[in-house]
């Protein structure tokens, strides 16, 4: 990007060009807020964004998970014309098949249907034999039973950032790009600038959007965010004629597994192994792994030629649903991270409350189960457990 | 030559002029380049077209093409078969 010099104020400076950094911009500005700058240390996307599996769900096993992300598939089904994008996002709702191993996982994946029904989320329990019809090359030998949710689907991350990203900047956010955030000044309990190696914009308005680096960007000003980065690996392979709709993912043979629009394979998994940090390498225990789970569970599959891998990283909540929050400690400090793996198919409703909180209006959700502060002296209660 | 028939990356088919739209719009790194249009993440991955890339960034920007980053490589260099990978990996054990 070309960048003009960088402003010496701005009335909200946001930290990280991924998508939930643009959405937070176009969403401030569309309900007319000024002055907003988003600086972001690479390019657009540059982190987990551009990183992830590019799968949109509604299959969650909590509610405020399921909320969120009901209502962010209801924005998505209209993003291309809410945000008069000249590109594609490449929305395509053939679903996601979610599969399980044992009847006990079958009893989670029960109660899990029911939450999201009880939601309004249409997703359904299928018997094996009814999961086959949905993707013919599944090894129905390797699993129990599925569910189905038709809504669900595939979203292109770098051309919906991208969207937002052309929206805001017809608004008059300004975007700084290859620009580094170095320290942010407080002063008397309130943000007073942001130093980046461009220069310094004094503001009173912070939001810490910075995904796998959230936790770094807080304790810039002193605030502790309970979070923590891993790598989780991917591949892709070379697109091919369309074999498979939706989504298949196995939380218990831990895979996602999705065939893009655009004719190639997407799959992934997460190693618990792997240490916290900001590791973003590839390796072959990655690829080991993934040919044997995948030509396990659908066969076919290991006819195709892995063109590239790739690891990002998943920033990770004690609860693993996101902290989109003010502090209590800090005025005018603003976060949304901690996404768990799942922040790009969140951010229309991550952009919508933080930007409803910074604006001093009342949520359109209540914001309880995503505040930074229900984790202090609290056991975790509710715990997602619909994670790859 | 019509610059809409100079195709730059053919696995992705994306045309010189397609490169000077995005140069246009604001996009002026080859890893922007990739995101938006594709260009150099098909099979060939970028062996065909990276120097091409980097060369027009290079021109279009009066920049020197040594100052000009190249995109970030990954693996793979060549497509392997998940099959194959994983009969290498059940061979090792």
């Amino acid at each position: 990007m070309k960048n003009k010099p960088l402003p010496t104020h701005a009335d909200v400076v946001i930290i990280g060009g991924g998508v939930s950094g643009c959405s937070i911009a176009w969403n401030l500005a569309n309900q007319g807020q000024k002055n907003i700058v988003v600086i972001e240390r690479e390019y657009f996307t540059s982190g987990a964004t551009g990183r992830c599996g590019a799968g949109v769900r509604q299959q969650w096993s909590t509610k405020a998970n399921c909320i969120l992300a009901k209502k962010s598939v209801e924005f998505f089904e209209n993003a291309q014309e809410i945000l008069d994008y000249d590109g594609d996002v490449e929305f395509k709702q053939e679903g996601y098949l979610i599969v399980s191993s044992t009847p006990e996982e079958t009893a989670q994946f029960k109660k899990n249907v029911a939450l999201q029904n009880s939601l309004g989320i249409p997703s359904k329990l299928l018997t094996k034999e009814e999961a086959k019809e949905i993707v013919p090359h599944l090894n129905t030998d390797v699993i129990n039973a599925a569910t189905f949710c038709k809504t669900d689907g595939h979203l292109n991350p770098f051309t919906m950032t991208d969207a937002y990203y052309k929206a805001a900047a017809r608004l008059g956010v300004e975007f700084f790009t290859y620009t580094t955030v170095e320290d942010i000044d407080a002063k008397d309990g309130a943000i007073q600038a942001v130093k980046t190696d461009k220069g310094t914009i004094a503001t009173n308005v912070v939001v810490n959007a910075a995904g796998g680096w959230s936790k770094e960007v807080g304790e810039m000003v002193g605030v502790d965010i309970p979070v923590y980065s891993r790598n989780h690996e991917i591949l892709v392979t070379e697109p091919v004629e369309k074999m498979q709709g939706p989504m298949v993912i196995s939380f218990s043979q831990n895979i996602y597994c999705q065939q893009t629009p655009h004719g190639a394979f997407i799959m992934g998994r997460g190693d618990k192994d792997a240490p916290k940090g900001h590791d973003m390498s590839s390796s072959w225990k990655f690829l080991d792994e993934m040919s044997r789970t995948v030509t396990r569970l659908l066969p076919p599959i290991g006819e195709l030629r892995v063109i590239r891998q790739w690891g990002g990283l998943y920033n990770m909540s004690p609860d693993h649903q996101p902290i989109i929050s003010g502090t209590d400690a800090l005025k005018g400090f603003y976060i949304a991270c901690g996404f768990s793996g799942h922040g790009f198919m969140l951010a229309p409703m991550t952009g919508l409350l933080l930007s409803e909180l910074i604006l001093g209006k009342t949520p359109s959700l209540p914001m309880d189960d995503m505040a930074l502060d229900r984790f202090e002296g609290k056991e975790i209660t509710e715990l997602e457990t619909s994670v790859v | 030559m019509d610059p809409n028939k100079v195709i730059i990356c053919r696995c992705s088919d994306v045309s010189l002029q397609d490169l000077y739209d995005l140069f246009e719009e604001g996009y002026t790194t080859f890893e922007e380049l990739k995101r938006i249009k594709r260009v150099g993440m098909g099979p060939c991955q970028a062996n065909t077209c990276g120097k091409m890339v980097q060369w027009e960034i290079a021109k279009y920007f009066e920049k020197p093409l040594e100052s000009v980053e190249f995109h970030n490589m990954r693996p793979f260099t060549m497509g392997v078969k998940l099959k194959a990978i994983k009969e290498a990996a059940d061979d090792e054990e």
